[in-house]
């Protein structure tokens, strides 16, 4: 198996949130930390596109290369986790993400940074899988259940893809393919709202 | 008694020999995920914990049949 990825269709994406609340409440996770959330650009004008952002699980992790205490590790999957029990909570890797993936608990009187939470892609962490440890600290193990992660398994629309890069690339080229367009649609010039609509002015599509 | 100090000082010079590594890493105990929970009530069906090619085989056929719906309506 190659390396596990989600990959988003900007085209299908409906700010439905299915996938955040989904997220939430397979991993119990606590109040102030989403692990994913929909990001929509253009918001209210016609044309407007969302996307669902989580930890990217980067083949070169910068979280991973400016941890001080190098709690991340990666499993033979290619899905970055990390070990709370050696995070010290600096947040480095919160200001190396490009996607704002960890997140940070407000814990204590003074709202002292707890141990970063972050996405795992339903595969635990470091303790035993399907342990109650597991569970309370980095939520479900679905892959060692056989299962995908359920923000994408619950997608209603099918605009998250997750699994193997593979065969989630293959998927979206299906559609691209089957559309006739829509390959470039995540772009600078859906981003920044150019004339082009969704196509980069003057590149290649 | 110089010997003994010596003896004492010479413990207290060694001291350093026998410290403990101290340096960090990431976690790198993690159990792969072929191996299963050991649930069964929570496991998927069509694969056998510990078969990493079976593992492979049934998430491979579940990424097409929940995500591809071209594959299932063709």
């Amino acid at each position: 198996m190659a390396r596990m990825k989600f990959i988003c269709d900007s085209q299908r994406c409906i700010e439905c949130n299915g996938c955040v609340t989904a997220c939430k409440n397979e991993n119990e996770v606590p109040w102030g930390i989403n692990r994913r959330r929909v990001v929509t650009l253009n918001d209210g004008v016609p044309g407007e596109k969302s996307i669902s952002v989580a930890c990217m699980h980067c083949s070169d992790a910068p979280c991973m290369a400016v941890c001080p205490v190098q709690c991340f590790y990666r499993t033979d999957e290619g899905v970055v986790l990390h070990d709370k029990d050696v995070c010290i909570g600096c947040g480095y890797c919160s200001y190396a993400c490009p996607f704002g993936a960890p997140q940070f608990p407000a814990q204590g009187t003074f709202g002292v940074r707890g141990k970063m939470d972050k996405c795992t892609f339903c595969a635990g962490g470091p303790e035993a899988n399907g342990s109650e440890a597991e569970f309370e600290k980095y939520g479900r193990n679905r892959l060692a259940e056989g299962k995908l992660p359920i923000c994408a398994e619950m997608c209603s629309t099918k605009a998250l893809l997750a699994g193997d890069g593979d065969v989630v690339a293959d998927i979206l080229r299906t559609r691209v393919v089957q559309r006739g367009a829509g390959a470039e649609i995540w772009g600078w010039g859906t981003a920044y709202g150019t004339k082009a609509g969704g196509k980069d002015a003057g590149a290649k599509s | 008694m110089k010997k003994v100090v010596l003896v004492i000082f010479s413990v207290f010079l060694l001291a350093a020999c026998g410290e403990k590594p101290q340096s960090v890493g990431g976690s790198q105990r993690y159990e792969p995920a072929f191996m299963g929970t050991g649930m069964a009530a929570f496991t998927a069906p069509g694969w056998k914990p510990g078969d990493k090619t079976s593992w492979e085989l049934a998430l491979r056929a579940r990424m097409q049949y929940g995500q591809n719906e071209y594959s299932r309506s063709n």
